[in-house]
């Protein structure tokens, strides 16, 4: 027993000597440089090469099961290439939520925070109310000020700024888009080239789309709408081209239960209630691919980062237009993450992280990381380069997303949008499993987040 | 289920405490005014003390405080936060789901349970294959398992629906429907923990005297008699320590809500311990979050107190 | 019915009711090996084109299972080996001393069990904060180092150790380290096993705790591992890919549970009620 016990007692030593002491890695105290502007104070030492070398933490989200590591640590180890004093350490931290949750974490004290981060656009008023971010004005004048903000779309700078300071640089960034199996439209007498343009268009070739076998079940759908995971993704869409978006510059107002809103929710509680174009209940977002690629509905919205793999798996030519518009042409939300620098790190920290942004988002590399993920580039600039113009011109497929960003708009973000985008992909479902009238739904959705966020009012 | 140590041990307890009282005496000789046992029990109580009784005092005081991403520093309320749960249409929900999950999935995996251990404890043939079947769930990581489902349950190419068609059944969206979504989450706990319990129905099937059946026999008892009159009772002890476990881990289902719906549609599938997790991790609501960690608390000490009662009961009287 | 007709029913019973509970194994089994680039329909996956490894390696190149692996072995047999000695010492002192207090002590332990740790996640995790643990494979271990349940098992079993070996051995001038280790520890031994192979299937398969105090790939176990491999966020669920890193984690636990079946699964019969 003694040697056995005394052997435990060892292994439990080892095992407490191993775990690294997180709190003498983590910044005790913000140095007083950090409180004021970043840049102001910073920049100088930082363009003379700092003498010791720095460290970045870098989190980044999957949101894609493709070799996103190895690009990550490709990119990782050109930039050590090319700044040879900062080494960059990429942590995969999970889904875009868990990240953002361990960075929260991480804030109010626990492991170590990260120096840059990909999170959501929309996460950008939790980091701000939680003092997390630091606006990155000061960096990007050094950087070529407007002229470099200008070549990023506009439509993704949308949920990158607040009260006119930029807080977030557009880097894995999407947009959803329709997919649609020419063949099936052939079949049906469509035109491949013409994917629908407006509502009652999309409701009147989902019903040529639609198949029943003899005793009158459904073999082949229409159209799919995914409604889980996050609901209000797509949805915004039928908000925002039926006149107004459930959002605005203002990050504690919500606008769910507009006529216009509620309008547009009754189209697609139709699209399976009525036309029966449409699968009944919430369609699961993991599914939809692979029905598409299977052949189980000719079109389906999706985001734009599918794109390559449905092009890899569907047996058949796939089309991808337009989401459909209905007062304004194609107004689709915009989606995905941007990177952001922290604040409780040293100023010569900040300074390389945006080092390693300004590396991450040359219109070079956002061009090559569409090509690699199905991203949209950025950067307009992106498209202009030899790569992405051999690459458009040979799937077209691909430049679908970038033109249909002129409509986009704004991805819901607001104050606790974690919480205020369930509470409204609460209220969608709800209508959409016949549980409430669209009316009854958003009119509780409105309430519910009005509740939250009330709480935020000066 | 938390641990190992969801297990109940009053079930056994009372054996226990009558079988020791005579060497009582003795031992209180031998190690009265030592500093030993105390050091014994130090490194356990070290671990419970920091895991289990401060965090009980902890969850409970943070309960009366508002701290969310609005109110960043802690502000006292007092009941305010269980009042507004009281309010809240969705704490309803979550509320309603846990208990149907807790009474739709308990007594029909203890029920198969049984029936299995039945089966298995026959001389067949290729015993250790079926016991293989029936168990192998009880090992695959819930989130694995999840995964798993998560796939069959998919309404156009899912296994489930996929076998309903060849029965000529259109199956429905099963985790895309509210009122399908929680059965289909009893069907999968069902699968996952119902060749678990079966080994404790065995094990009790195999420590019964064979006495009891030949009398039956002689007596000329049909099969289903002896089973609904001899079996059953006699394994009331095991039955009632598998109904504890059983409750007290469907109490705490929240892998496979994380991996399948992540509570929707609607809260349709929304359980006690995810929304916890979601409202404290995910919506920062430190405060709403600890008050549901309270209510938790709360349901698994009242069924424990109760089932206790019920264990005592039945010592006293049978 | 004469017994043969009912051995017979019996048989198909038993082969229709494990057919249902192996199918979905089965079926899992199958997606993992058919090309990631086919669509998904029926038919395809049952009587399939071709049968490929390609997602297996593809899923090992993607996220690092073999860190995973080890976090997982580290952190259930960390677990284990501090049970092992808490609750060996502390079962034997509520079984064989006599002290002021052991009663309500022992009610105070035994709250661990009426309240169990998932509960407990919130303030847990703040004091994981606190010590400074988070994003440490300790900070997943440290809340079931010592075990209510564990302790109640050994000493249940050191009970039944007769007396008399233990007053023998004290006369022999054994100490009390001695005596549990000549006298306790050979009569505990199956309870320590069987409490052990319980301890580890649970610990190995655990995912909310881990997943709220881990952070990176360097401390999180495999099921946090396969969990963040399998929320895609954005994109569909690439089935063959995803099954098969199911596979992956659920594979060794597996082999090891075919191995040693008998001893499993008495094992667990044996931590609940003995």
């Amino acid at each position: 027993m003694k040697s056995i016990s005394v052997t435990i007692f060892m292994l439990l030593l080892v095992l407490v000597a191993c775990a690294p002491a997180a709190t003498t890695t983590a910044p005790t105290t913000a140095p007083a440089a950090n409180t004021s502007a970043p840049g102001a104070t910073s920049a100088p030492a930082a363009t003379t090469a700092p003498a010791a070398n720095v460290e970045l933490n870098f989190f980044y989200p999957v949101a894609v099961p493709g070799p996103i590591t190895q690009i990550i640590d490709g990119y990782v180890a050109d930039f050590k290439k090319a700044n040879p004093s900062i080494t960059v350490k990429p942590v995969l931290a999970g889904s875009y939520q868990d990240t953002l949750t361990k960075i929260q974490t991480s804030i109010q004290g626990g492991g170590n925070p990260p120096d840059v981060a990909v999170l959501l656009s929309t996460d950008l008023y939790p980091l701000v109310d939680a003092d997390a971010v630091i606006p990155l004005d000061d960096f990007i004048k050094q950087s070529g000020g407007d002229a470099y903000l200008k070549d990023f779309h506009p439509a993704f700078m949308l949920n990158s700024q607040s009260q006119g300071k930029t807080y977030g640089i557009p880097f894995q960034r999407s947009t959803p888009v329709l997919y649609y199996n020419k063949d099936l439209f052939k079949e049906a007498g469509l035109d491949p080239e013409k994917p629908p343009k407006t509502w009652q268009e999309m409701a009147d070739y989902a019903v040529k789309l639609t198949k029943k076998d003899a005793s009158g079940n459904v073999t082949q759908w229409g159209l799919e709408i995914p409604s889980d995971g996050f609901p209000y993704w797509l949805f915004q869409a039928f908000a925002i081209s039926n006149g107004q978006n459930v959002v605005s510059d203002d990050p504690s107002k919500v606008f769910f239960n507009t006529p216009t809103t509620v309008e547009g929710l009754q189209y697609v509680l139709d699209l399976s209630k009525k036309v029966k174009a449409m699968p009944e209940g919430v369609i699961l977002w993991a599914n939809v691919p692979n029905d598409f690629s299977g052949g189980k509905t000719a079109m389906a919205y999706h985001t734009t980062g599918s794109l390559t793999n449905i092009l890899s798996q569907a047996k058949f030519n796939v089309g991808v237009g337009y989401l459909p518009g209905n007062k304004k042409p194609g107004g689709a939300p915009t989606g995905g993450g941007n990177l952001y620098i922290f604040k409780k790190v040293s100023p010569e920290k900040q300074q390389a992280a945006w080092k390693f942004i300004q590396f991450l988002t040359t219109p070079e590399r956002a061009a090559q990381w569409s090509i690699d993920t199905g991203y949209v580039a950025t950067r307009k600039s992106a498209y202009d380069t030899l790569l992405m113009k051999d690459f458009v011109a040979k799937h077209p497929q691909y430049g679908v997303a970038r033109d249909q960003l002129q409509y986009a708009e704004r991805e819901l973000s607001t104050h606790n949008s974690p919480q205020i985008q369930q509470i409204f992909g609460n209220g969608i479902q709800a209508a959409i499993t016949g549980k409430k009238t669209p009316q009854q739904a958003l009119d509780d959705a409105q309430k519910e987040a009005e509740r939250v966020l009330v709480q935020f009012k000066p | 289920m938390s641990d190992l140590s969801s297990a109940n041990p009053f079930a056994t307890e009372r054996v226990s405490v009558s079988s020791t009282t005579g060497s009582i005496a003795r031992s209180r000789r031998r190690a009265q005014s030592s500093l030993l046992p105390y050091l014994l029990i130090l490194p356990t109580f070290i671990f419970v003390t920091a895991f289990t009784l401060l965090p009980t005092l902890n969850v409970l005081h943070d309960s009366l405080f508002r701290q969310n991403q609005a109110v960043r520093v802690p502000r006292f309320v007092g009941l305010e936060n269980f009042a507004n749960l009281l309010d809240d249409p969705g704490f309803h929900k979550v509320l309603g789901n846990t208990l149907l999950f807790v009474v739709g999935t308990v007594p029909l995996s203890m029920a198969l349970a049984f029936g299995m251990a039945l089966l298995l404890n026959q001389h067949l043939r290729g015993l250790a294959l079926y016991r293989l079947a029936f168990f192998y769930p009880t090992i695959l990581p819930m989130v694995s398992a999840a995964t798993i489902w998560l796939f069959m349950y998919a309404p156009e190419y899912g296994l489930v629906n996929e076998l309903l068609r060849v029965g000529g059944v259109r199956g429905p969206n099963w985790l895309g429907d509210p009122s399908w979504v929680l059965p289909a989450f009893i069907l999968m706990a069902v699968w996952k923990q119902a060749g678990y319990y079966m080994v404790f129905y065995l094990a009790g099937l195999q420590g019964l005297s064979s006495d009891y059946f030949e009398a039956a026999q002689l007596d000329g008892a049909s099969w289903w008699h002896t089973i609904r009159h001899i079996t059953f009772p006699l394994l009331m002890g095991t039955t009632l320590f598998v109904t504890t476990i059983a409750v007290v881990a469907s109490f705490q289902t929240a892998d496979q809500i994380y991996v399948m719906t992540a509570g929707g549609p609607d809260n349709a599938s929304n359980l006690l311990l995810f929304d916890i997790y979601e409202t404290n991790f995910r919506f920062q609501d430190h405060g709403s979050a600890s008050a549901l960690s309270v209510v938790l608390v709360l349901i698994l000490l009242v069924f424990t107190v109760l089932n206790f009662r019920v264990v005592e009961r039945r010592v006293t009287y049978d | 019915m004469t017994r043969r007709t009912r051995q017979a029913m019996l048989t198909l019973l038993l082969v229709a009711v494990s057919a249902i509970w192996l199918l979905p194994i089965v079926w899992t089994i199958l997606v993992s090996f058919r090309p990631a680039t086919e669509p998904i329909v029926s038919g395809r996956i049952w009587f399939g084109s071709t049968l490929t490894l390609e997602n297996y390696a593809t899923a090992f190149r993607i996220a690092p299972f073999g860190t995973y692996y080890l976090n997982t072995l580290l952190i259930a047999f960390g677990i284990l080996a501090a049970q092992l000695v808490t609750i060996t010492l502390a079962g034997y002192a509520f079984a064989r001393f006599e002290f002021r207090g052991r009663d309500l002590l022992f009610a105070l332990l035994l709250l661990q069990i009426l309240i169990p740790s998932a509960a407990l996640i919130i303030p847990n995790y703040a004091t994981i904060r606190t010590l400074g643990l988070f994003d440490t494979q300790l900070a997943i271990m440290l809340p079931y180092c010592g075990s209510a349940f564990g302790t109640f098992l050994m000493r249940q079993t050191f009970k039944s150790v007769p007396r008399d070996l233990d007053d023998a051995a004290r006369m022999d001038g054994a100490n009390w380290l001695q005596v549990l280790r000549f006298v306790y520890l050979p009569a505990g031994t199956a309870s320590l096993v069987a409490f052990a192979l319980a301890s580890i299937t649970f610990h190995w398969n655990e995912f909310l705790w881990p997943l709220v105090v881990t952070n990176s790939e360097r401390t999180r176990p495999l099921t946090v591992g396969l969990a963040v491999f399998t929320q895609l966020g954005e994109l569909g669920a690439q089935w063959p890919l995803v099954t098969a890193a199911t596979l992956i984690v659920a594979g060794p636990l597996f082999v090891f549970f075919l191995i040693f079946q008998r001893q499993f699964i008495n094992s667990f019969v044996r931590s609940g009620l003995k």
